[in-house]
């Protein structure tokens, strides 16, 4: 559209197209700049978990170059197994990072890796913006573009993700997606080659990001299946959807984690599916093209006949084995595609984390906001009419509200849908009032009574005229008008009395005419709707940026809580024993905690951890579960087995850190049981309820996880009850000593406290190394079960 | 540096053995000088090691002499972290204290091994059966050594120190007093002498009289010291120049407690409730006075910024309490950076030969604190040559080459690497260079260049033709698709001067209301008809053209009826015009022109937007 422009009215397009240049800067400072609550509130500082992670492996990246990071095997996690990181990370947004901190130090820029990793996500939420303008352009011209670009500048689901220091995979994953889609739509619009190349590197480049990219290789599909089922078969389609299978499918085997699952696992089976059909399709096409309408309808009663049948004995075969094997054929990973919420509901690992969680309603309302209820506009605009790529934007936001019911964290796949859709309907909605802002004179004149001044007939015939030269710009014409009446002004002082006597009548009513025309200038519905609008948008905007800076921006790391007195205190407890760690403990020691704390500790404690946030082995965070659930005795043996020297907890009972390893006790209690059976969830539980006071079972209170929290806890309370601000009572067991493990420190506030390993006893030791046997044995003899989420980054 | 280092005490013993009898300094007139006064003063208040003593050298030879002696045992000489001295020169309350005296390491052949031999060489020469006073300052670090080596957390530090009784000294001295200041009065236990007492928390010897040179008499000390033994392993100065207005100084610490090793568990408990009973050996503080009109402080580490720092700053002085992440107790170790910018003005002058040169503290700005490896590295701005080092104190100098925003040859850095630094090496030194101020423009007009190559790349790729193929079907219907567009734009010219020509004849209209010129009138409508006819044969061949182009069909429609409608629109209007003068001319009343001309007003209005309308279609 804006290319039409430009060559139909050069000065025009092209000013319209250097404001949309300026006003898509615009809104690439915006997005990236409203990402920096998080710096200017807190720090430069690397976020939560699993960013911590990806800051780690870049540094490795630039320090050791491509090579070396392809092959790296990371002996500092999952001790004693280790970790081969080449091959079982998405290296996009590694390799990004890293390519941008090369560029800036070939520049002779010293920036370091860490700032670097920090701002990536804000400059991709940047580059996303311009590409959902391109996205959005292609399926509804450029005033929906900038709307769309504008929306998802800001839209808080998608802050929420990449915030300065939110260091993650979804940090360009969503501007490759959307490229994706854009150079699917593209090539879809203009049936080009050479976009349909780009939209395959595209893919490569979004597979090398994120596990989210099965999200497109469906979805594409998905969207080429319900042209042709509507008729919409063209070249175009096949263009745009035959090169991305076949090179996307080639390039994304590159990736060695994808590797040949590109073509083994169900999640790509639906596009090689649908290129069948669409070979199909075109042969048919071609079929009909080259017989006559009556052999072409003996031709396909023949095929369908002979179709039929053998579709038939097919599916008759396939019920057949489906009914012979045990299971009728349906695995873990198959019911979790139809039912999306089996892994979260049966999968305790992938349960215990929250953002694995279906969303509540609110939390809509919180991350899209008014979107929500521009999104139906959106979707009617796009059937009015109703074109292929218009088609994909409608399939988008359905397939994408019905992943983000499934998981929190797929909200973020619905951000850019909804903003699309929602700067779809903004567009048309303003572009409606201001079509009926330009058109409002031709009622007012057309009503005017006919039998006035003969003068007045003139006038308003100049004005027409007028208007008919200049009908785009009210306000340019009123202003023409105004001038016009200054031209007159000499002219009158010419003529007879008579004439400027009635001269000056008409000039008053003109006046008059030009009061009473100006209101409706702006009509009433019109204005009040756009009124209506520009609120709802206003609201928008502020709801965002109190978003990005209230509720987004906290790195987790560093907690921070107002006190009475309005200064801000800092509860920096994490970092203090990571460095603490860092610095005063031997380089090989192994260090055991709960997964959620494995990426921080290798990455800012640089020591050794037994799990972390991959969780690609679930019987060795069984083991740790086991560990924690477990009395002292037997956890020192099943620590001192894996050649643990530090155990540390997350205790926030003294300040009221909600949470901590004690809110997450259930959940290793749970995922140990799952693989240790002499765990049970009920000995935790008095009554079915998960409690540490008094009430509390005597297996809780003798857990591991127990004593090392609640360790001389009662002694730091204020009055020595030891009352846990966290659960709100007092805890059950007060005073004990531990036998097997012996406190090295505590943090400020408690949150953190490490405890080391005693040293073995030497009489006992012949007894531990049998028993150390026995826990080595169990570990090695479960089988090694990768349960992958496939969404996990 | 080593804690654990061998004991001074077999060393000195054995070293003194007839060494009177060895003719090594006769030479020297060493028998010529004797040391009439001592007064020794040793501070062990901190873990710094601070020594002054005062002596009173007499020539009693026979020629004027310009140098004098002073011993240290080799195991000290080893620590010795700074050694000055200056002379005390008139009597009683009328001293006045000279320039230091220029110190060097001597050595003789014939000298006993395991002592060191430092000359003071004397600014006015010290005749004949004359005396001065010379007060001689010396600092050692890490000999305060910890006993027992390993303490509990509720355990107080208990150190020991080994000295010398007596001034090691060549010469023979006639009376010597040493004292000791401790911390506090608690001691463990000292080496008990013939007048040693101690007193409060001053353990004092002497006076001695006639002791002989090079005598040794053992002392040990042992005392309980809580101060924060605060150990900089390693500290990284960079003292980067910004000729745009800041020097830049990021310093990086690796910072330890050099005290008696923390031993078993660390209790967050005891150490919060029960300060003044546990970890009283462990700090969390240190004090870092920072250059006046210090900015842009910022105290991190490897993984974030540290918040525990409080910074006060006015005028004359700006002072940072730095909180490490965690309280230091024996044997922790900690990292961490410290940087601040500084005004310009207050550190880099001209000199008067017009080169520039920086005048900048060389230590560490946090107190009292050792640093075994000190390396300063003055960043100087691109472009700077031949730069000058001047440093009161021996230091190894080399140059590095550092590259840094937007360098191209790089900045030249000088390097200056001393070890076992203390807080009397916190002195300025200075860094001269020559720098053209030309340079400074480098960078901007780099950046301009780059800038406006960027454009003129994309001026040209905006006026190339980049096909490769001039037959190919895209490159076509490209052409095709340009032409179209030709044609509409010259469509749209076309009816813009027709629109005008609508101008005028209302114009005229409007004129002939007013002044009743239907003259005037009539030839306007003559002169509209003609440009009307001329723009019409245009339009026809506009739009042959777009009807011979394949590309066109979708405008082509409404390119048709624009045409079509608006010349009925022109005709209309013509129409009307006439209509309006004949009936003018026929001297109607306003109201029945008004009434005839009412159903062209309307067909012409309908008929504008109409055409009006397509315009706007097509110009999308």
């Amino acid at each position: 559209m804006a290319a039409g422009t430009e060559v139909i009215s050069p000065r025009r397009g092209a000013f319209g197209s250097v404001l949309a240049v300026l006003i898509l800067l615009l809104i690439g400072i915006l997005a990236f700049s409203i990402r920096l609550f998080s710096v200017i509130k807190y720090e430069s500082v690397i976020h939560e978990f699993d960013p911590y992670f990806n800051y780690r492996v870049t540094q490795f990246l630039t320090k050791s170059g491509i090579y070396e990071f392809w092959n790296w095997f990371d002996d500092r996690t999952w001790y004693p197994l280790g970790r081969v990181i080449g091959g079982t990370v998405y290296p996009g947004l590694t390799l990004t990072a890293g390519t941008m901190w090369w560029i800036a130090n070939a520049l002779n820029i010293p920036l370091s890796v860490e700032t670097v990793c920090v701002f990536t996500a804000p400059v991709f939420s940047a580059y996303a913006a311009w590409a959902t303008y391109f996205l959005t352009k292609e399926i509804k011209g450029t005033g929906a573009g900038l709307t769309a670009a504008a929306l998802i500048a800001m839209v808080p689901s998608y802050i929420s993700r990449s915030v300065a220091g939110s260091y993650d995979n979804e940090a360009v994953a969503i501007f490759a997606l959307i490229l994706t889609f854009y150079l699917y739509v593209k090539t879809l619009n203009t049936g080009s080659l050479f976009y349909a190349t780009l939209n395959a590197l595209a893919y490569f480049y979004m597979v090398c990001s994120w596990g989210g990219y099965t999200f497109i290789i469906n979805l594409i599909p998905m969207h080429v299946l319900l042209c042709i089922m509507t008729g919409r078969f063209s070249s175009r389609l096949y263009i745009a959807y035959a090169p991305l299978v076949i090179l996307g499918t080639i390039l994304a085997a590159l990736v060695p984690v994808v590797g040949f699952n590109a073509v083994m696992t169900s999640e790509h089976f639906a596009s090689f599916l649908v290129f069948v059909i669409l070979h199909v399709t075109a042969l048919v096409h071609y079929i009909k093209r080259i017989l006559t309408p009556k052999t072409y309808r003996m031709a396909l009663t023949m095929v369908l006949t002979i179709g039929t049948v053998g579709a038939l004995t097919l599916v008759a075969i396939l019920v057949a084995l489906v009914a012979a094997s045990p299971t009728k054929g349906w695995s873990g990973r198959s019911l979790s595609l139809l039912d999306p919420t089996y892994a979260s509901k049966y999968i305790p690992i992938i349960a215990s984390v929250s953002e694995h969680q279906p969303p509540t309603w609110p939390s809509y309302f919180m991350d899209i906001n008014i979107l929500a209820f521009l999104v139906p506009a959106g979707i009617i605009a796009c059937f009015s009419p109703l074109s292929d790529s218009s088609s994909f934007a409608v399939l988008y936001m359905v397939t994408s509200v019905y992943f983000s019911g499934v998981m929190v964290r797929l909200m973020l796949v619905l951000a850019p849908a909804a903003c699309i859709l929602a700067g779809i309907a903004l567009s048309e909605a303003f572009g409606t009032l201001t079509y009926s802002i330009k058109y409002q004179q031709i009622p007012t004149l057309s009503n005017e009574p006919v039998s006035e001044e003969k003068t007045t007939a003139l006038k308003s015939a100049i004005d027409s005229s007028f208007k008919s030269v200049v009908p785009k710009d009210s306000i340019k014409e009123k202003t023409k008008v105004e001038g016009d009446e200054k031209v007159k002004e000499p002219v009158k002082e010419k003529t007879s009395k008579r004439i400027r006597k009635k001269e000056k009548e008409i000039a008053e009513k003109h006046v008059e005419k030009q009061v009473e025309r100006k209101p409706l200038v702006l009509p009433l519905e019109a204005s009040a709707v756009g009124i209506v609008l520009l609120i709802l948008l206003g609201s928008f905007y502020i709801h965002c940026v109190w978003a990005a800076a209230e509720a987004y921006s906290a790195p987790s790391i560093v907690l921070s809580s107002q006190m009475s007195d309005g200064s801000v205190h800092v509860f920096d407890d994490f970092r203090e024993a990571y460095a603490w760690l860092r610095h005063n403990t031997d380089e090989n020691d192994k260090v055991a905690s709960w997964w959620d704390y494995g990426y921080q500790t290798t990455a800012m404690a640089n020591r050794t951890v037994i799990v972390d946030n991959n969780t690609w082995n679930n019987t060795h965070i069984a083991t740790v579960g086991m560990a924690m659930s477990s009395p002292e005795k037997e956890a020192w043996e099943i620590y001192q087995s894996l050649d643990v020297k530090y155990v540390f907890v997350i205790f926030g009972g003294l300040v009221g850190y909600p949470s901590d390893d004690i809110n997450k006790f259930l959940w290793m209690v749970r995922i140990g049981g799952g693989v240790f059976p002499h765990i049970r969830e009920p000995d935790y539980l008095r009554d079915n309820q998960y409690r540490i006071d008094s009430m509390a079972t005597p297996t809780m209170l003798n857990s591991l996880m127990y004593r090392l929290s609640y360790y001389r806890f009662a002694e730091a309370t204020m009055d020595g009850n030891g009352y846990d601000r966290v659960r709100r009572t007092e805890i059950g067991k007060k005073h004990f000593k531990l036998a097997y493990f012996e406190e090295v420190f505590t943090t400020q506030h408690w949150m953190v406290r490490i405890y080391k390993l005693k040293p073995s006893k030497n009489r006992q030791r012949g007894k531990n190394k049998r028993k150390t046997k026995a826990v080595s044995k169990k570990i090695t003899r479960k089988p090694i079960k990768s349960l992958k989420n496939p969404w996990s980054s | 540096m080593e804690l654990s280092r061998p004991s001074l005490l077999p060393s000195c013993a054995l070293i003194f053995l007839a060494l009177l009898a060895s003719p090594w300094w006769s030479v020297h007139s060493a028998e010529d000088v004797v040391i009439t006064k001592v007064d020794r003063r040793i501070d062990l208040t901190s873990h710094i090691v601070r020594t002054s003593a005062s002596i009173r050298f007499e020539n009693k030879g026979s020629s004027d002499t310009t140098k004098v002696l002073f011993a240290l045992s080799s195991a000290q000489a080893e620590r010795l972290a700074y050694l000055a001295a200056i002379v005390l020169e008139g009597k009683g309350k009328s001293k006045t204290q000279s320039d230091p005296v220029a110190v060097s390491q001597v050595s003789f052949q014939s000298a006993p091994r395991d002592i060191v031999l430092y000359s003071f060489s004397l600014n006015k020469p010290l005749k004949r059966g004359e005396s001065a006073i010379v007060e001689v300052n010396y600092v050692l670090t890490h000999v305060l050594k910890p006993f027992p080596e390993e303490i509990k957390q509720s355990d107080v530090q208990l150190v020991v120190y080994l000295d010398n009784a007596y001034l090691l000294s060549p010469y023979v001295v006639k009376v010597q007093t040493t004292t000791f200041k401790l911390p506090r009065s608690r001691v463990e236990s000292f080496t008990k002498l013939d007048a040693s007492r101690l007193a409060d928390s001053e353990l004092k010897y002497g006076p001695y009289e006639n002791v002989a040179a090079f005598s040794h008499q053992p002392v040990t000390v042992h005392f309980e010291n809580n101060q924060p033994f605060a150990v900089i392993k390693e500290l990284q100065r960079e003292i980067e120049i910004s000729h745009w207005g800041n020097v830049y100084v990021t310093e990086n610490y690796h910072l330890m407690h050099g005290g008696a090793r923390h031993k078993g568990t660390f209790s967050r408990l005891d150490y919060q409730a029960r300060p003044s009973a546990s970890g009283v050996a462990a700090f969390n503080r240190l004090f870092a006075k920072l250059p006046p009109r210090a900015h842009s402080v910022y105290y991190r580490d490897e993984i974030g910024n540290i918040s525990t720092s409080h910074l006060r700053s006015d005028n004359k002085r700006t002072d940072l309490l730095l909180e490490p992440r965690y309280p230091l107790f024996g044997g922790w170790q900690v990292t961490f950076t410290l940087g601040y910018g500084v005004p310009i003005s207050d550190f880099l002058f001209y000199s008067k030969d017009g080169q520039r040169f920086l005048d900048f503290t060389f230590g560490s700005p946090i107190s009292n604190a050792v640093v075994d490896k000190l390396v300063v590295k003055v960043v100087l701005p691109e472009g700077s040559k031949d730069p000058v080092v001047s440093v009161p104190f021996p230091v190894e100098i080399t140059h590095e080459r550092k590259y840094s925003y937007l360098d191209t040859v790089g900045r030249t850095v000088v390097v200056l690497r001393k070890e076992n630094v203390v807080p009397e090496h916190d002195v300025h030194f200075q860094v001269y260079y020559k720098f053209n101020n030309l340079a400074l423009l480098a960078e901007p007009l780099m950046l301009v260049f780059g800038i406006f190559c960027f454009f003129i790349a994309c001026i040209a790729y905006m006026h190339f033709d980049f096909s490769i193929s001039k037959s190919s079907a895209s490159y076509q219907a490209r052409l095709q698709r340009e032409e179209v567009a030709d044609a509409i734009q010259r469509l749209q010219k076309v009816m813009n001067v027709r629109a005008a020509v609508t101008d005028k004849l209302d114009a005229s209209l409007r004129d002939l209301a007013r002044t009743g010129d239907v003259a005037s009138c009539k030839a306007a409508r003559k002169a509209a008809e003609a440009t009307l006819k001329e723009t019409a044969k245009e339009v026809k061949s506009i739009q042959e053209a777009l009807q011979a182009s394949s590309r066109a069909a979708s405008v082509l429609l409404k390119v048709d009826s624009l045409i079509q409608k608006e010349k009925e629109k022109q005709d209309k209007l013509l129409q009307k015009h006439s209509l309006t003068v004949e009936l003018y001319e026929r001297k109607l009343s306003s109201k029945d022109i008004d009434n005839r001309i009412a159903p062209y007003q309307q067909k012409l209005l309908v008929l504008t937007q109409e055409v009006s309308d397509l315009l706007h279609a097509i110009d999308d």
